[in-house]
């Protein structure tokens, strides 16, 4: 490969008059649900993916029709938070131009699936005309910016909040083609656009934020390329520690690619924080790698460069030094669901939602319950870094009303599974996303419902085990980072990957790779075993698996 | 494929002609035709100097282009490919890359150096797009390959279980189909940088050294044997054809069921050309016929007497008999006994309204007479053959027929009904009888540079397969322009993946879609021409020939009114002037129509 040759999406960004391509005339073909070719990878930096419905490919390809093509729309949710307002506006959204779901991502924000493309329009107007927005919820850019939506130590968290919030608008586009194809402003004569952060070709790759705020590391803050650990100093929010070069993408059989968890480069105030992470984005779009898509994030540009060269360059650029980090510690990953109460006395209800999907079963109407909880809610609800729901703010009298409507559309029902079913995450893949090699949503009930048994038998069923699965190594569940994890190969065949720590700080390694849910099982079942007749006082399952089995295989 | 002209030379034929030519050597096998164009090659060169031997340079297989055909899944096999083209052509070859996703599997027959770069996904699958191709490569109608000089390379990822899948499956699959591999098979893993190189680098040698073109005197011997008079398929004789293939082709969950259903004509005798119709003399549904005998109390066994021959009533209801469409004289004879009938059959309107929603079997339930076997069968009319437009060219499918049948099938009155012919084919039928019914009313024009304009509706979508297919198989070059309509756009764009590439080629200057009900205000074929105004009335003055296909009820009419209104308002003439226009348009060919 040319390592010099930009890459055929770079040319594409390139000629895309910033991000307007050929969309409009995308979108007015009637003859086909599909955007152009190129358009498919604009039409991410506004929000959306293409995607079809792969379970009907093959029947429809015989059937000379097209894939049933769709589109994927992601809502940016800086934080995570929405108001009742949003949340019944989206839901209609979704019941009206979707599939009648709601997805919660691992970046805390919405997913809508199965929008043909004569609704695209219908429902990105909808989102924006309830103040939120779907501009660079994917793409080339900073993508929705997360933060630990801990509600008990609300002083810092809004604090740190409002960072995120001034994060999300500094790195937000600046190009009007989003406002001129899909809210229908007018454009303006004789003013060209500009993208005085990101330039006319944008960012090599997808750009991810996020903020921790100890003692959760729910956010995963090793995963991304620019992680921003809260540091708190007398109940109030000092600043932070900054990370960089955390990342989870890899490609199967290239071993040039890799997970990464960010290293720690210093502490930024408060007031420093926009400048850091402005010129950290600096650096990665004038330096990333522009010629080959699958080694260009920021961990690359760092480990090709080397650590230090980084924190010089990006020293030099902010004109003064990072003070040196200051200690913190996490101590949990997870959600802790059910009532908590916060220092003001109001209360917040975590609640756990399979595989974040919102949707009504026979069983549980979590959409209906949910619709219905918005109705009468003045708080607001917050996504979890861990696909799961908080309604944040009840107030006391409240309380019954909502605990009524958990019970009468089964949302209750749901809860109190497993610690391991409750911890698990799975990203979307099939039937929906175009790069899944092998089931992951639609498997995880089941699959954790074997293990759990397997746990069970080892007298083990309440450990907190994190268990993450994703349809390919792209990461989307932030995988490398699991206690034990399934990256996804082909249909029914997966790498067990094993090791983690219990916070998210050390990653997993590959134990099996490409084995079958028997092999998966009978793998899982013999450490379980053994961890249950050998494991130290207080020994994780994670810390368990990386002392014996790689120890082992070392020696 | 013998029969196939030359696609560069517009035949020198008037089309009746060519159809006479044709319908005379329909029929003939390979060797039959290869003498009849020695005969006929003998009697062009006696007309102009005498029979002379030719000395023919017959170009040796080497010194033809290599096709480079790739399919790919991650783009890995298409970069190969390019290489692999490359080296050829810096070896002073001619080479040229195809993607198998856009090619038609049956090419390949006339095909004589290909490489084939294959890449194998997931466990053992191949490449997205690219099924089709392997699905009759593989499959049990693949036909022989002896003109193929071809090579595999196998790209896949050892981790996998079947490893190389389809390069392996497809090399012995072409081997044993009579094509003779130049260069061994090679496999390799995901590091196939090397390998690839070394097989590229042989194939090229191997095919360099046979490029010298060589000299062959005279033609092939052609046996000569007397040639039998083919018979040509008549309504009353037809020919019985092997369904080849029912394939639905609306999308699950449309409230229409079409079928694509291709045919095999290779022995048949039956000549046909684009704008033709298929006869189809089909059986009536079984469970009709059952429903039938249920209602009026009769035997299956019941015998008969039909045309002197004696048979069971089941079967002359099965095969003989209309039992699906009302005739008159069964209106009649049940009018004896029901008043209700008489009235109706006295009152026009109530009359039209009564056959548009009732069939034979509504009759008999809901106006019971006692009927005796033989006056049934002798009250029925006969069953009637049904007129299909064919879908295909025959020189894009030789030896092949394609129909696109919508499948009738609802409930009225509380119980089902069926249309015979679309149920017999659409219910697993393995042969039917066809024969051909000419249509020289709907015809391609004869100048391939002129444009055309095809709207259809539906079914009527057909011959506009055909069309296209032809033009492109005879490298005409007019203006194509397609105006579509159905239900939705998920689910009823027949053929879509055909029209997309075709459109995305080149090979349809302008595809206008209507799908009535995917938005609020239903939205039809006429609007999209009465939207494309001018542009549509710019092509009738260029020459444009106009096509109708589809429902005769509604959309012909509505169809013809928007043609007025364009007529009228781009050129600026009056009601009676733009009527007269068209009318010049219909006397000069040139806006035809094929609505049932």
């Amino acid at each position: 490969m040319n390592d010099k040759a930009p890459s055929a999406v770079e040319h594409i960004k390139k000629r895309s008059n910033y991000l307007r391509g050929t969309l409009v005339e995308s979108l007015d073909d009637p003859a086909t649900g599909a955007l152009a070719e190129d358009d498919t990878q604009l039409s991410k930096f506004h929000g959306f993916y293409q995607q079809d419905d792969r379970d009907a490919r093959a029947d429809r390809t015989r059937r000379k029709l097209e894939p049933a093509w769709q589109f994927m729309v992601r809502v940016r949710v800086p934080g995570g938070i929405a108001t009742p307002v949003q949340w019944l506006a989206l839901d209609a959204l979704a019941t009206a131009h979707g599939n009648g779901t709601l997805r919660l991502t691992t970046r805390q924000s919405f997913q809508f699936h199965g929008i043909v493309k004569s609704r695209l329009k219908a429902t990105i107007r909808g989102i924006n005309d309830c103040l939120l927005s779907t501009i660079a919820a994917c793409g080339d850019v900073n993508r929705n910016i997360m933060c630990t939506p801990l509600a008990e130590t609300s002083e810092v968290h809004e604090a740190a909040y409002k960072v995120a919030i001034a994060l999300s608008e500094l790195l937000e586009p600046r190009t009007r083609a989003y406002h001129e194809i899909w809210l229908g402003s007018e454009r303006v004569a004789g003013s060209d656009d500009s993208e005085p952060i990101y330039g006319d070709r944008y960012l090599p790759r997808k750009f991810k934020v996020t903020i921790a705020i100890p003692p959760s590391n729910d956010v995963d803050v090793f995963a991304h390329d620019l992680g921003l650990i809260a540091i708190e100093r007398n109940g109030e929010l000092a600043g932070f520690n900054v990370l960089v070069g955390g990342g989870m993408g890899a490609t199967h059989g290239e071993s040039d690619t890799y997970p990464r968890v960010a290293d720690v480069i210093g502490f930024c105030t408060v007031e420093q924080t926009l400048a850091v992470a402005e010129q950290v984005v600096a650096l990665q779009r004038d330096y990333g790698n522009r010629s080959n898509r699958k080694r260009a994030r920021l961990k690359y540009t760092i480990d090709d460069r080397g650590l230090e060269w980084f924190r010089q360059a990006l020293f030099e650029r902010l004109g003064f030094s990072l003070a040196p980090a200051e200690p913190f510690e996490f101590s949990s990953r997870g959600d802790r669901f059910g009532w908590r109460r916060d220092r003001q006395g109001r209360w917040h209800l975590t609640l756990f939602i399979p595989e974040g999907r919102i949707r009504d079963t026979a069983q549980h109407r979590v959409l209906s319950g949910l619709r219905e909880i918005a109705r009468i809610h003045t708080g607001d609800f917050r996504l979890t870094p861990n696909q799961n729901l908080i309604v944040s703010g009840i107030g006391e009298a409240e309380r019954p009303a909502i605990e009524k409507l958990l019970d009468e559309f089964g949302i209750r029902k749901l809860q109190g599974g497993s610690p391991l079913r409750q911890q698990a995450l799975a990203c979307v893949a099939l039937p929906t996303c175009g790069l899944a090699m092998a089931e992951s949503e639609r498997y995880l009930p089941e699959l954790t419902a074997k293990v759990a048994a397997l746990l069970e038998r080892h007298g083990l069923v309440d450990e907190e085990i994190s268990l993450r699965v994703t349809g390919c190594p792209n990461g989307c569940a932030r995988p490398y980072l699991a206690e034990i994890a399934l990256v996804g190969k082909a249909p029914g065949r997966y790498n067990l990957f094993v090791g983690g720590d219990a916070h998210g700080r050390r990653m997993n390694r590959l134990a099996e790779e490409n084995i079958d849910e028997a092999r998966i099982l009978d793998t899982l079942e013999r450490l379980f075993a053994r961890f249950a007749a050998e494991r130290l006082a207080g020994e994780s399952f994670g810390d368990f698996a990386a002392r014996t089995v790689f120890d082992r295989e070392r020696a | 494929m013998a029969a196939v002209p030359d696609p560069d030379i517009a035949p020198p034929l008037p089309g009746n002609d060519l159809h006479a030519l044709r319908t005379a050597v329909a029929g003939f096998d390979y060797d039959q035709l290869l003498w009849a164009s020695g005969y006929l090659a003998g009697l062009a060169r006696s007309a102009v100097a005498g029979a002379v031997p030719v000395a023919q340079s017959v170009p040796s297989a080497a010194a033809e282009p290599w096709t480079v055909f790739y399919a790919t899944e991650t783009g890995n096999s298409r970069r190969v490919a390019e290489s692999v083209a490359e080296r050829a052509r810096s070896a002073g070859l001619a080479a040229e890359l195809q993607d198998l996703r856009d090619y038609k599997p049956k090419a390949l027959t006339k095909v004589r150096n290909a490489v084939l770069v294959v890449a194998t996904h997931g466990i053992g699958e191949a490449p997205d797009g690219s099924e089709a191709f392997f699905e009759f490569w593989l499959g049990e109608r693949a036909p022989r390959l002896e003109q193929l000089n071809y090579s595999v390379l196998a790209l896949g990822d050892s981790s996998y279980a079947d490893f190389c899948e389809m390069g392996r499956a497809l090399d012995e699959r072409l081997r044993a189909l009579g094509a003779s591999a130049v260069v061994d098979r090679v496999d390799c893993d995901l590091d196939f940088d090397s390998p690839a190189a070394d097989w590229a680098a042989r194939l090229v040698a191997h095919a360099s050294e046979t490029a010298k073109p060589r000299v062959e005197t005279g033609t092939r011997s052609a046996h000569l044997h007397a040639v039998p008079k083919p018979t040509v398929p008549t309504r009353e004789h037809p020919f019985t054809a092997e369904i080849l293939l029912n394939q639905p082709i609306t999308g699950r969950g449309s409230g229409k069921d079409v079928r694509h259903i291709e045919l095999d004509l290779e022995a048949s005798g039956i000549a046909y050309l684009p704008g033709d119709s298929l006869g189809v003399v089909p059986k009536n549904p079984p469970q009709l016929v059952d429903a039938v005998l249920d209602t009026v109390q009769l035997d299956a066994a019941d015998e008969v007497t039909l045309n002197g021959e004696p048979m069971a009533l089941a079967h002359a209801l099965s095969n003989h008999r209309e039992i699906t469409v009302i005739s008159r004289p069964l209106l009649e004879i049940a009018a004896r006994q029901h008043e209700e009938l008489r009235q109706i059959l006295s009152d026009r309107d109530r009359l039209t309204g009564f056959f548009g929603t009732h069939q034979v079997i509504d009759l008999l339930a809901d106006y019971p007479k006692p009927w005796a076997a033989q006056e049934l069968v002798d009250t029925l009319r006969r069953l009637t053959p049904r007129l299909y437009s064919i879908a295909s060219s025959p020189d894009a499918n030789p030896g092949e027929a394609h129909l696109a049948v919508g499948v009738v099938r609802y409930e009225n009155f509380g119980r089902p009904h069926w249309g015979a012919a679309s149920s017999f084919l659409a219910n697993g039928a393995r042969e039917v009888p066809v024969f051909l019914e000419p249509n020289d009313r709907f015809r391609l024009p004869a100048d391939g540079d002129a444009p055309i304009v095809m709207i259809g509706a539906g079914t009527g979508i057909a011959p506009y397969r055909a069309f296209v297919e032809h033009r492109l198989e005879h490298g005409q070059k007019g203006d194509n322009w397609l105006v579509f309509g159905e239900r939705h756009l998920a689910t009823d764009f027949l053929y879509q993946l055909e029209w997309l590439r075709y459109r995305r080629d080149g090979v349809l200057t302008r595809l206008d879609v209507a799908f009535s009900r995917d938005q609020q205000e239903k939205v039809y074929v006429q609007h999209r021409l009465r939207e494309q105004s001018r542009r549509f009335f710019a092509w009738l003055e260029r020459g444009a020939h106009v096509y109708v296909c589809g429902d005769a009820g509604r959309m012909a009419g509505d169809v013809h009114q928007a043609f007025v209104d364009v007529v009228r308002k781009e050129g600026g003439m009056s009601d009676e002037r733009a009527q007269e226009y068209l009318g010049e348009l219909k006397a000069a060919g040139r806006y035809q129509r094929d609505v049932y």
